[in-house]
């Protein structure tokens, strides 16, 4: 899809638009060809407001786009060549420098936000704005470029139920307004209520293109994987032990200094798995931070079992049995450019077996077993890897998370999602933890591997392990958890059964609407 | 007036000049800076585009005895250091700061040399025709602003009126609006169909401009002759008042202020014959300006940088 706006280059194949063939260098070409793409990423930049966002690169002067065409034309009339060229940069260059018309830019917005109702102020900045908002601004991008070909890139990812219905209002109208909507997403609901015609891809081929009238759910999840797909997730009822994770009136700040977790307790129980709800940006970031040591508790106590974890180190809580499975495996999983092997190991690189105070000159692999016994002794304990144990546990793991790789010296860079999650699911379990923090462990994984990833959360929690596991993927919260706690402007909202609650009921709680007025902690 | 006494006035009009005189190869060099960095671009280099700078205007200034062509030579020169730094680390995603402290070194060589090429000399060269300052005779007499603007550098005013001009083409014009763009989330841009590598270009040129007027200011702007290493790390002191100013041209511009004060300070107890008391501690009194710098960075914490600064633009591994 980036090819398809630009910002990638393909290697071979042609695109047509309109029945015409296009090369595009830029997405500069796209957006001419009225090609317009919400990224899965917002491309917005917090710091700048709604309009700057909107216009920029197609920023509106006081001079008006047909006189700045009218002198354009005058000038290739009357010169080429090399001059004309020169004559254009400099035009180019001048408009450029000229002051933006911003009251004709706020103008267009408000005028596209009544057509579409899609209400925004154009002076707010979006890092002020909520999820749900600054996918409105990107939606307006498209509309203020005046794009008739739509494409978005998992676009309900980040909305709560109720504002992914009106995302697919929005787009409905645009349908019946004869424009031609591309939506990607790896939830099968999506195109089943949405499209006219499903394509499926894998592994960057087309496996092929249906009718929505002619297919299911299940049909599709099957092109998707290759083989059928169990969609409830395979559990039986939990046998909650004691509790092992307890938070207790938890109050930790964000970034900027502002109360981002107000006052959660919350209860753990061995195997048990307690689901946390909540549109993004309602605390569940720090709340986790706060739990595995990444950030400051201001108040409040985390305890697990008998010993008091709060504003202990991460290494010091991690020994205590906390596992954590980041919510950005780029950033906090995984050092992409490690090798899978020293991805395996990190974080228990400094213990046995994986590290001694010995250091063996000659490994048996290259020299056989008779030099293995020399060794160079450290005072300091564990200074030195033990690069034969490593290979050996990491080949164990390998094979048992099924993590598809050539090599183990393969940077983990060049896995895929699915594989490099597998890496940092298999290490945390690797460390035996009594309690497990997931968030968001699914998150742009497909199918098949968010099966293999729900099995292997379900199984550790047979095990006796105490998982609390943060995603804003509904469907996952519901389906895995046996209890979901719903987070509201970092205060827990409610706790419910997932047998007992619907969509509705819990879009409506993180919406912040109180459901049956009762609150229970 | 007898020597011990002070003349507060007389002081506070010698401490305002010498604030002026420190503050303006600073601030010139921090708004080139402030280009530079707000398109994401580390302009370490500052320090050596100065010195370049510094070089050419004495240069143009000695061969056409016209100090104003000296000007435009340091600010061609300036915007090729620019270019080099750009064409390094934009067009080719080299490190910037490796790029930019290449620059220094190159510049700390090349005026050397050239001070030897041109003028046979190794420390200080030929005095050169500096660029003459402007006379306001009614101003003279009135206490403070007499000895700040009574006469003074047209680069000085030069400096204050190129404060709004940066701020409406970085805030008014669309070229600013893409170089912020840039600066904070380059993949955006380049989503909004605009070429990162070239607005990253101009600005980095831009800089290069800038700091070459700076560097200018000092050899025949303030003084009239070149010498060797007369930037003295100004360059770098820019870049702290451009952190020190938030990256924005008024922050720039208080900052500048602020660390010329300090380095003003300097100079005014240095001549002032009623603070002779203080001589023996001249070399302490050196370390005012960069104490000061130390000090005020350390208490700033506020300050927010552009968040794309110092990563060049991968298309490919950007999205």
């Amino acid at each position: 899809m980036n090819i398809l706006y630009g910002m990638l280059s393909m290697n071979t194949g042609r695109i047509k638009i309109r029945g015409e063939e296009v090369h595009f260098k830029s997405p500069a070409d796209a957006i001419r060809l009225g090609i317009g793409m919400v990224h899965q990423h917002f491309k917005l930049i917090p710091t700048l407001t709604v309009t700057e966002n909107v216009i920029l690169g197609t920023e509106p002067l006081y001079v008006t786009l047909s006189e700045r065409i009218e002198k354009r034309k005058e000038l290739e009339s009357s010169t080429k060549g090399f001059f004309r060229r020169a004559g254009q940069s400099v035009l180019g260059g001048i408009d450029r420098v000229q002051p933006m018309n911003f009251k004709s830019a706020e103008e267009e917005i408000r005028r596209i936000g009544e057509e579409n109702r899609l209400y925004i102020d154009p002076k707010a900045k979006i890092q002020d704005l909520s999820v749900g908002l600054r996918q409105r601004v990107e939606i307006i991008k498209l509309l203020y470029r005046k794009a008739d070909i739509l494409i978005l890139d998992e676009p309900t990812a980040v909305l709560t139920p109720q504002e992914v219905d009106e995302l697919f209002e929005t787009l409905q109208t645009f349908r019946e307004a004869g424009k031609t909507i591309i939506l990607i997403t790896h939830k099968l609901r999506e195109p089943m209520a949405l499209a006219d015609r499903i394509s499926v891809l894998r592994d960057g081929s087309l496996i092929g293109t249906v009718q929505k009238k002619e297919t299911s759910v299940e049909a599709l999840a099957e092109m998707m994987v290759g083989r059928p797909v169990v969609f409830r997730v395979a559990k039986t009822v939990a046998k909650p032990g004691n509790p092992i994770l307890s938070i207790r009136n938890l109050h930790v700040k964000d970034d900027r200094g502002l109360e981002a977790v107000k006052g959660i307790s919350l209860e753990v129980k061995e195997g048990e798995i307690l689901g946390i709800a909540g549109v993004e940006g309602n605390g569940q970031i720090e709340l986790v931070q706060a739990i595995t040591g990444l950030r400051k508790i201001e108040d409040g106590e985390v305890w697990v079992e008998e010993q008091n974890i709060t504003n202990k180190s991460p290494r010091y809580i991690q020994k205590t049995g906390v596992g954590f499975i980041p919510q950005d495996r780029h950033q906090r999983g995984l050092i992409l450019d490690f090798s899978i092997k020293e991805n395996l190991i990190l974080g228990g690189h400094y213990r046995d077996p994986f590290s001694s105070n010995r250091f063996q000159p000659f490994p048996p692999t290259l020299f056989g077993p008779r030099l293995a016994s020399v060794s160079i002794p450290s005072p300091i304990p564990h200074s030195f890897l033990n690069e034969p144990e490593i290979v050996q546990y990491s080949g164990e793991q390998v094979k048992e998370f099924d993590i598809r790789m050539t090599n183990l010296e393969e940077p983990a860079r060049t896995l895929s999602g699915g594989n490099q999650q597998k890496i940092v699911v298999a290490r945390i379990l690797g460390f035996n933890p009594k309690v497990l923090v997931a968030s968001h462990p699914t998150r742009g994984l497909d199918v098949g591997a968010t099966e293999y990833i729900h099995k292997v959360l379900v199984r550790m929690r047979d095990e006796g392990v105490g998982i609390l596991l943060v995603s804003a993927d509904l469907d996952e919260v519901q389906s895995v958890s046996d209890r979901i706690a719903v987070l509201f402007e970092g205060q827990i909202a409610a706790i419910r059964d997932p047998a007992k609650t619907n969509e509705q009921e819990l879009g409506l709680l993180m919406a912040g609407q109180q459901v049956n007025s009762e609150r229970e902690n | 007036m007898q020597a011990g006494q002070i003349d507060i006035l007389l002081l506070v009009g010698i401490i305002g000049y010498t604030t002026l005189i420190a503050a303006t190869p600073l601030i010139l060099a921090a708004l080139g800076g402030m280009f530079s960095e707000r398109s994401g671009v580390v302009n370490i280099a500052l320090e050596g585009m100065m010195l370049m700078g510094a070089l050419m205007g004495a240069v143009g200034s000695y061969f056409t005895g016209n100090p104003w062509i000296g000007i435009f030579y340091a600010i061609i020169v300036g915007g090729l250091m620019g270019l080099i730094h750009g064409l390094v680390s934009v067009k080719l995603k080299g490190n910037q700061i490796v790029s930019g402290t290449g620059i220094i070194i190159f510049a700390a060589g090349f005026t050397t040399v050239m001070l030897w090429v041109v003028w046979g000399q190794k420390g200080v060269s030929d005095p050169v025709i500096p660029i003459p300052e402007i006379v306001i005779p009614p101003l003279l007499g009135v206490p403070i602003l007499g000895p700040m603007f009574g006469s003074q550098s047209p680069l000085v005013y030069i400096m204050f009126a190129l404060i709004p001009i940066c701020w409406f083409v970085l805030y008014r014009t669309s070229f600013g609006l893409r170089l912020r763009a840039a600066g904070e989330d380059p993949s955006t841009l380049d989503s909004a169909g605009v070429n990162v590598e070239t607005v990253r270009m101009i600005a980095v040129i831009l800089s290069g401009c800038l700091a070459g007027l700076a560097g200018a200011y000092l050899s025949i702007g303030f003084g009239s002759s070149f010498s060797r290493n007369m930037v003295a790390g100004r360059g770098f002191i820019a870049l702290a008042a451009l952190i020190f100013g938030n990256w924005t041209p008024f922050g720039v511009l208080i900052a500048g202020l602020f660390f010329g004060f300090l380095d003003g300070l300097k100079i005014a107890i240095q001549v002032t014959p009623a603070l002779g008391f203080l001589y023996p501690f001249n070399l302490w009194l050196r370390m005012i300006p960069y104490l000061g710098v130390i000090i005020a960075l350390g208490i700033i914490r506020r300050s927010v940088p552009p968040k794309a600064i110092g990563v060049p633009y991968i298309k490919e591994r950007g999205v």
